[in-house]
């Protein structure tokens, strides 16, 4: 096995970055896909228009936002509108290409839970909720997830749809007259997993370098299909990685600035 | 016309125990100073709307005076769980909390419904969702033109919004800028509001598109300088992270959320004593 100069959550945002075409508009949810998000600007997608739902359009943040309204954003955005506004006018309008969601968990037809672990009433874990994932997941004409793999996310049954992404598979999503196509691509620190064009069910078509395809199997809660011609996932280039890591560097840096 | 007056006394006069309460403002000036307020004079059995609940509402649920939370995102943004917010679900500590669950699209368009006095809004959204299946609240409805299935939610309709704004004039005129969430709609929506304000002055000197509240839309209007720390106000002080960083570890336990309400909010007079309070702990911790 290779050295890994890289590590896994670098790799998966790294991969992530690379799903997002230049120019596109992409409705960016906090965490793990805003760094691929920004990562993608700084690369190989400037002309990107980053939307986070605080009403910031097209924002540069020079630091990753710890918020989804953080200054840095409507500082840097052409436009900042109501809350109301970007979710009517602009996701609501069929303006956004992308959508980019994380999740607590998912389920083999790409829908998420980020509501409860458990009972919805007494649950084990209360999670955050769903913000704006549900009208982003059905309404952006293509979404993206990212996540870690792992079989406490990874589950057969979602205690709790959070937001709908291809449902009980096939045309189930198209029956519910979703406006936009929904997932196509779950990037994990493992793989990349894409849905089926007619089962709809999640398949592993790439594993990243070094990691087995079984190891990604074991740590996911349905028995996952592995596609025919499965893929190994291009390491991150130096140019990537150096930019990620200046990100987050810049980042912590801007964080720590105390009370 | 909007009453000039002391935060102290906009919180005596227009918040009572039992009212519907909505201090808004998406994660840029958020109305710390008020909640503070609200806090200091024990006000109990409010229900709390908010869009994200943030570090606000995790101060309130936690001090109780909270008997149920309106939400569509509840964390603290980028670091994690509220965790007064997740005792009080889990464990009703330290009363129960009845929640009604949204998604941010949803509670937008209720707002702007509550603001334009229609009895509900409407979207294209909770598609797919389980949360229309928890919340009696979201009702889905037939287009009359196209057929098209939409979800509909009753109007919010606070008996107070709270907002921090950058300025007031000295007639009341309100202006708000950078991310201005639903604050506009929210205070729209209330039957009262009180509006914080960085400070007040001769002129707004405001383009003719900024949203300025007019005076006569205004209940009452306190100058609390720094009101939004540790949110921020943009123009006048960036957000503090930090703090929000700090606060996982005060919440986290009941005896150490318990001490800093009792030092440096029950302990303080106003907003200011709050501040030196917490600069005196950084500085001997």
């Amino acid at each position: 096995m290779p050295e890994t100069k890289y590590t896994a959550d670098e790799m998966m945002t790294v991969a992530s970055a690379r799903m997002i075409h230049n120019g596109a508009v992409l409705f960016v949810g906090i965490g793990l896909p805003s760094a691929a998000a920004n990562l993608a600007r700084l690369t190989h997608a400037p002309d990107t228009v980053l939307i986070y739902e605080s009403g910031t359009i097209g924002a540069k943040p020079p630091v990753l936002p710890l918020s989804i309204g953080d200054g840095e954003l409507s500082e840097t955005a052409d436009a900042v509108v109501s809350i109301p506004e970007i979710f009517a006018y602009y996701l609501q309008g069929g303006r956004v290409d992308l959508g980019f969601l994380g999740a607590a968990q998912i389920d083999r037809f790409a829908n998420i839970n980020t509501t409860v672990i458990g009972d919805y009433h007494r649950p084990s874990t209360r999670l955050p909720g769903a913000g704006g994932a549900p009208e982003i997941a059905a309404s952006s004409k293509e979404v993206l997830i990212t996540l870690r793999h792992n079989k406490r996310a990874f589950v057969k049954k979602l205690d709790f749809v959070t937001s709908g992404g291809h449902m009980e598979g096939g045309n189930s999503r198209g029956q519910l007259r979703f406006p936009g196509k929904g997932p196509t691509a779950v990037i994990t620190d493992l793989g990349i997993l894409t849905p089926d064009p007619d089962t709809k069910e999640l398949t592993l078509t790439s594993v990243h370098p070094g990691i087995a395809p079984e190891k990604v199997v074991e740590n996911t809660g349905w028995p996952l299909k592995l596609a025919a011609n499965l893929a190994t996932t291009e390491p991150p280039s130096d140019n990537e990685l150096a930019v990620l890591r200046d990100l987050h560097a810049r980042t912590e840096r801007a964080h720590a600035n105390g009370a | 016309m909007a009453q000039i007056t002391t935060l102290k006394q906009a919180i005596q006069q227009l918040v009572r125990d039992g009212d519907t309460v909505a201090l808004e403002g998406f994660t840029h000036l958020i109305p710390f100073a008020a909640g503070h307020e609200i806090i200091r004079q024990q006000r109990r059995n409010l229900t709390l709307i908010r869009m994200t609940p943030d570090l606000i509402y995790d101060q309130l649920i936690g001090a109780g005076c909270a008997s149920k939370l309106v939400f569509s995102w509840g964390g603290n943004p980028g670091v994690g769980s509220l965790h007064r917010l997740r005792d009080a679900v889990e464990n009703d500590w330290p009363t129960p909390l009845a929640i009604e669950e949204h998604a941010h699209a949803g509670m937008a368009a209720a707002y702007a419904a509550g603001a334009s006095h229609l009895p509900f809004g409407v979207l294209r959204g909770y598609l797919g969702s389980d949360l229309p299946k928890h919340n009696p609240n979201v009702k889905f409805i037939e287009c009359p033109f196209t057929g098209e299935r939409l979800a509909a939610l009753p109007a919010i309709r606070p008996d107070v919004t709270v907002i921090h704004a950058q300025k007031a004039d000295r007639r009341g005129n309100v202006l708000i800028w950078g991310v201005v969430g639903v604050q506009k709609e929210a205070v729209m929506a209330a039957k009262r509001n009180i509006v914080t304000v960085e400070e007040i002055v001769d002129h707004l000197d405001a383009p003719p598109n900024s949203v300025v509240l007019p005076s006569w839309v205004i209940g009452a209007v306190a100058h609390v300088k720094g009101g939004a720390f540790p949110s921020y106000a943009q123009g006048y002080y960036a957000r503090n992270n930090a703090f929000y960083k700090a606060w996982d570890p005060i919440s986290r336990e009941r005896d150490t959320f318990k001490a800093w309400i009792d030092r440096h909010i029950m302990g303080t007079n106003d907003f200011e004593g709050f501040r030196q309070s917490l600069k005196e702990a950084f500085t001997h911790a």
